[in-house]
C-alpha cells in the first residue's frame, strides 16, 4: 500500500466515523499533485449490520487506466457508488481535482467531469441512440427552460445542437455504432449497450470515466473492439477507473490495479506485484492468475 | 385491431406523414360523421335541419378542444417526464377558483379581489403554478405511484377545502356567528363554498362580439349570420368560442410543448422518465428541472380548467371530481403518451367516440329502431324503456335490452371506457400514435454538414 496518507485504518474503533480533520482533507487536497485526479480516502460504507466498505483508500493517476478487482461481494460497485454520489458514504473522503466531494449529488459530480457508467447497461431506451448521445454533454444552454421555448433565444440554442450533432455523430462513428443511430436504443443488443454506454459517458467530456463491468455480458469480438477503444481514449488523454471481476483482463491492459476484497483494500501496484502478491492469491485461492 | 389497421392502412400516406394533414383529417371525418347522423336525427324527428346539426357540432368543437388542451398539458407531465400526476382535477379547480376570487368585486358575496379579468386570469397562472411547485418540493422526492397518491391526496383536499363553509365567503357579515369570510392580511375573499362562485368569464365570445345584449359590428354580422340559417346567438356564441379554444389554444399548446419537448431540456426530461440517475450521472440537475415542469405543466392545466369549467360562468366544487382526471388519462393514453400529435388525436378521438359517441349512437339508434317499429308494427310503436335491469333483462326481449341500453346510455359509457382503457392497454399500450419518434432536439439528427446521413425514415417534429 503506498496510499495510506490520512491515518491508518487500524486507528478507529469499528463504529466511529474516521476522524480525518477537515485539515487533513485541506492538506490533502494541496498535495494532491495534478497527476492525481481521483483520490479515495478512508472511505466507509455500511449497509445495516453489514459493512460493504471499509476503510478503502487508493489514487487514480491522471491519463492512466486502473482497474478495480475483487471477488463477488468485495464492495467494488458500492465503492464506485459512493464515489459517485449514489451512496452516501458513512465516512472517508472522496477528492476529486483536488476539491472534496464526498456527499455531493450525482448531477453535481458529473458536471465536474468525474462519469460513470453502470454494471447493467442502463439505457434510455425510449430514446434513440442520437438522443442519448445528444442528451449527455455539459453546458448545454437549451436546458434552460425559457431558452428553449423563447422565439428570439432559440437561434443559440440551435447553432449549439448543431455542434453537438457533429460531435455526436463523429463519437457513434469513433464507436462503429453510426448504422443504429436512429434506433431506440431499448432495441440493442446488450453488447451494442455497452458500446452506447460508454459512448454517452464520453460525450459528457470528462476528466475521469468510471467504467463498472464494461465487459460483462459482452462477447470477445466487441470486448476486444472495446479495449481497443479504451485504449485508444487512454491515449487521448482520458483516465480510466475499470471495476472488473476478470482478473486476466484487468492483468492484461491495467498498469495500477487495486484489489479489494470483503470491503477492504488487499493490494494495490502493477500487475507484476499483485500477480505475486500473497494476500491476493489467498484471496483469489483456487483460481489461478 | 384487423379492422383498425385495415382501416389504417387505407388512410392516404400523405396524410399519416404530416402530423397537421393527420389531425385536420381526424376533425374532418369526426364532423362529417357527427354531421350526417345529426341530419339524420333531425330528418327523423322533424327538426330543423342546420341548427340541429350547428348545436352539435358547437358542443362537439368545445369538447374536443378542451380535452386536447388538458392532453397536451398532462402530456408534458406524464408523457415527457413520466410524473405520475392524477391530480389534474385539483390543479383546474386552483386555476379557475384563482381567477374567479380574483376577479370577484369586493363588496359581492362571496366577496373577491375585484381585479380586472387578464389580471386576474394572469394571477391565476401564477397561483396554479405556485401551488404545484409546493406539490411537487416534498412529492418529487418520492418514487412515480407515491407521487400520484400524494396528487390525488391534494386534488381531493383542494376539492373539499373549496367545498368547505368555513371558507366559503356567503356570510358577509362580521357580527354573524356563521361569519366566513376569508381575512388574509386585510384582504377579503371566499371561496362560495357547496353553492360555488361565479366566474368571470360567463360569455367568453363576448369578448369578440361585444355584450349579448348590444353587439358590435362584429357580433351583429355574425349573428345576422346566425339569424339566416335559423342558428340562434348562444349556439353562435359557443361556436366561435370553441373554434377559438381549437384554433388559437390548441395549436398555441401544442406549439409550445413541441418547442419544450424538442429540445435540450425536453431531452432531459424524456431521460426523467426513462431512467433518472442516468439523467444525474450525466450531470443533469433533475430534481430542478421537475419541480419548473411540473410548475409549468401545473400552470397548463389551470389554464385549462379557467377556458373549460371558468366559461360557463359559474362552478362548484363538485365539477372538479377526481373522474375528470381519468378522464383526461384515458385521452392521453388513446392517443398515445408521450406524443403531441396524439395527445390532440387522443383529446378528439375521446370527445368525440368515448365521451360524446355513445350518446350519439345512442340517439341514432333510438330514432332508426323507433322509424323501424312503426314500420313493421304500425304507428304508436316505440322501443320498451324498463325502469331498471332487472326488468330489462328478466323480460327476455332483444328490444328491451335496446330500449334500456339506449336509455342508460349515459352510465354505460362508462364501462365502454373501461374496456377501451383494457384493451388499449393490452394491446396497444403506447396508444394510437405513441410509436412515433418525436425526437428531442431543436435540429434534425439525421442530418449533417458535408456528409448525408444513413436515414431510414425517422421522423421529426420540427
Amino acid at each position: 500500500m503506498n496510499t495510506d496518507t490520512a491515518g491508518s485504518p487500524e486507528a478507529k474503533g469499528p463504529d466511529e466515523l474516521p476522524d480525518i480533520e477537515d485539515s487533513d482533507v485541506e492538506k490533502a487536497a494541496q498535495e494532491t499533485p495534478r497527476g492525481l485526479p481521483l483520490r479515495v480516502l478512508n472511505l466507509e460504507k455500511r449497509f445495516g449490520g453489514i459493512t460493504a466498505v471499509d476503510g478503502v483508500s487508493f489514487e487514480v493517476e491522471e491519463g492512466s487506466l486502473t482497474g478495480l478487482i475483487g471477488p463477488n461481494g468485495a464492495g467494488k460497485s458500492t465503492t464506485f457508488n459512493c464515489i459517485t454520489g449514489v451512496h452516501e458514504a458513512d465516512g472517508g473522503r472522496v477528492l476529486f481535482k483536488g476539491d472534496d466531494i464526498t456527499g455531493r449529488k450525482p448531477y453535481e459530480i458529473a458536471d465536474r467531469g468525474l462519469v460513470r457508467t453502470f454494471q447493467i447497461a442502463r439505457e434510455l431506451e425510449e430514446m434513440t441512440v442520437l438522443e442519448n448521445l445528444m442528451l449527455a454533454p455539459r453546458g448545454q444552454i437549451g436546458e434552460k427552460l425559457y431558452r428553449s421555448v423563447t422565439p428570439g433565444l432559440r437561434g443559440e440554442v440551435i447553432e449549439q445542437e448543431t455542434e453537438i450533432r457533429e460531435e455526436v455523430w463523429e463519437t457513434l462513428e469513433f464507436f462503429e455504432i453510426d448504422h443504429l443511430a436512429e434506433e431506440y436504443a431499448g432495441n440493442l443488443s446488450g453488447g451494442q449497450r455497452k458500446l452506447l454506454e460508454l459512448a454517452r459517458a464520453l460525450m459528457v467530456d470528462p476528466d475521469v470515466l468510471l467504467l463498472d463491468e464494461p465487459f460483462a455480458g459482452v462477447n470477445p469480438s466487441l470486448e476486444a473492439k472495446l479495449l481497443e477503444q479504451i485504449h485508444t481514449l487512454r491515449e487521448e488523454g482520458y483516465t480510466f477507473l475499470l471495476v472488473e471481476h476478470d482478473i486476466d483482463l484487468i492483468m492484461e491492459n491495467c498498469e495500477h490495479i487495486i484489489v479489494m476484497h470483503q470491503g477492504k483494500l488487499l493490494a494495490e501496484g502493477p500487475p507484476e506485484e499483485i500477480r505475486n502478491n500473497d494476500r491476493v492469491i489467498d484471496a483469489y485461492l483456487g483460481e489461478d492468475i | 385491431m384487423s379492422v383498425g389497421q385495415r382501416l389504417w392502412r387505407a388512410v392516404p400516406s400523405s396524410i399519416k406523414e404530416d402530423d397537421k394533414r393527420l389531425i385536420i383529417a381526424l376533425l374532418a371525418g369526426t364532423y362529417l360523421l357527427y354531421a350526417v347522423s345529426q341530419v339524420y336525427l333531425a330528418l327523423m324527428n322533424n327538426a330543423d335541419v342546420f341548427p340541429a346539426v350547428a348545436n352539435s357540432l358547437q358542443n362537439l368543437t368545445f369538447l374536443i378542444a378542451v380535452y386536447a388542451i388538458m392532453a397536451l398539458a398532462l402530456n408534458l407531465h406524464w408523457g415527457y417526464t413520466g410524473l405520475f400526476n392524477i391530480g389534474i382535477a385539483g390543479f383546474m379547480a386552483v386555476g379557475v377558483y384563482s381567477m374567479s376570487i380574483l376577479a370577484a368585486p369586493p363588496g359581492g358575496s362571496p366577496p373577491g379581489f375585484g381585479l380586472p379579468v387578464p389580471i386576474a386570469l394572469i394571477g391565476a397562472l401564477v397561483i396554479t403554478a405556485i401551488v404545484g411547485g409546493i406539490a411537487a418540493l416534498p412529492a418529487l422526492q418520492l418514487e412515480a405511484d407515491y407521487l400520484a397518491i400524494v396528487t390525488v391526496g391534494l386534488s381531493e383536499i383542494i376539492r373539499l377545502v373549496l367545498n368547505a363553509d368555513y371558507f366559503s365567503g356567503t356570510v358577509t357579515d362580521p357580527q354573524s356567528n356563521s361569519y366566513n369570510v376569508v381575512n388574509l392580511f386585510g384582504f377579503k375573499f371566499g371561496t362560495g363554498g357547496g353553492q360555488g362562485i361565479n366566474t368571470p368569464t360567463s360569455s367568453p365570445a363576448s369578448y369578440l362580439y361585444g355584450p349579448s345584449g348590444d353587439p358590435n359590428a362584429i357580433g351583429e354580422l355574425a349573428y345576422g349570420i346566425g339569424v339566416s340559417l335559423g342558428v340562434n346567438n348562444s349556439v353562435v356564441n359557443g361556436f366561435t368560442y370553441g373554434m377559438f379554444l381549437l384554433l388559437f389554444v390548441v395549436t398555441a399548446y401544442y406549439v409550445l410543448l413541441v418547442r419544450i419537448g424538442n429540445s435540450p431540456f425536453g431531452r432531459v426530461l424524456k431521460a426523467i422518465r426513462e431512467d433518472e440517475l442516468v439523467a444525474q450521472s450525466l450531470g443533469k440537475d433533475t430534481r430542478w428541472v421537475k419541480i419548473k415542469v411540473f410548475m409549468v405543466g401545473c400552470a397548463l392545466m389551470g389554464l385549462g380548467g379557467i377556458l373549460w369549467q371558468g366559461s360557463f360562468g359559474f362552478v362548484n366544487p363538485n365539477t372538479f371530481r377526481p373522474i375528470v382526471t381519468f378522464y383526461i388519462f384515458t385521452a392521453l393514453i388513446v392517443g398515445g403518451s408521450g406524443s403531441n400529435t396524439g395527445s390532440v388525436v387522443g383529446g378528439a378521438v375521446f370527445a368525440a367516440f368515448l365521451f360524446e359517441g355513445p350518446r350519439q349512437l345512442a340517439r341514432v339508434v333510438e330514432a332508426a329502431m323507433g322509424g323501424l317499429l312503426i314500420t313493421v308494427s304500425g304507428p304508436g310503436a316505440s322501443l320498451p324503456s324498463p325502469n331498471n335491469f332487472y326488468v330489462a333483462f328478466s323480460t327476455l326481449d332483444p328490444l328491451g335490452w335496446l330500449g334500456y341500453t339506449i336509455g342508460n346510455i349515459s352510465s354505460l359509457r362508462f364501462i365502454l371506457l373501461g374496456v377501451v382503457l383494457v384493451y388499449m392497454m393490452q394491446n396497444r399500450s403506447e396508444g394510437l400514435l405513441g410509436h412515433r419518434k418525436e425526437i428531442a432536439a431543436s435540429v434534425d439528427l439525421s442530418e449533417r454538414k458535408g456528409n448525408v446521413a444513413p436515414t431510414d425514415g425517422g421522423e421529426t417534429n420540427e
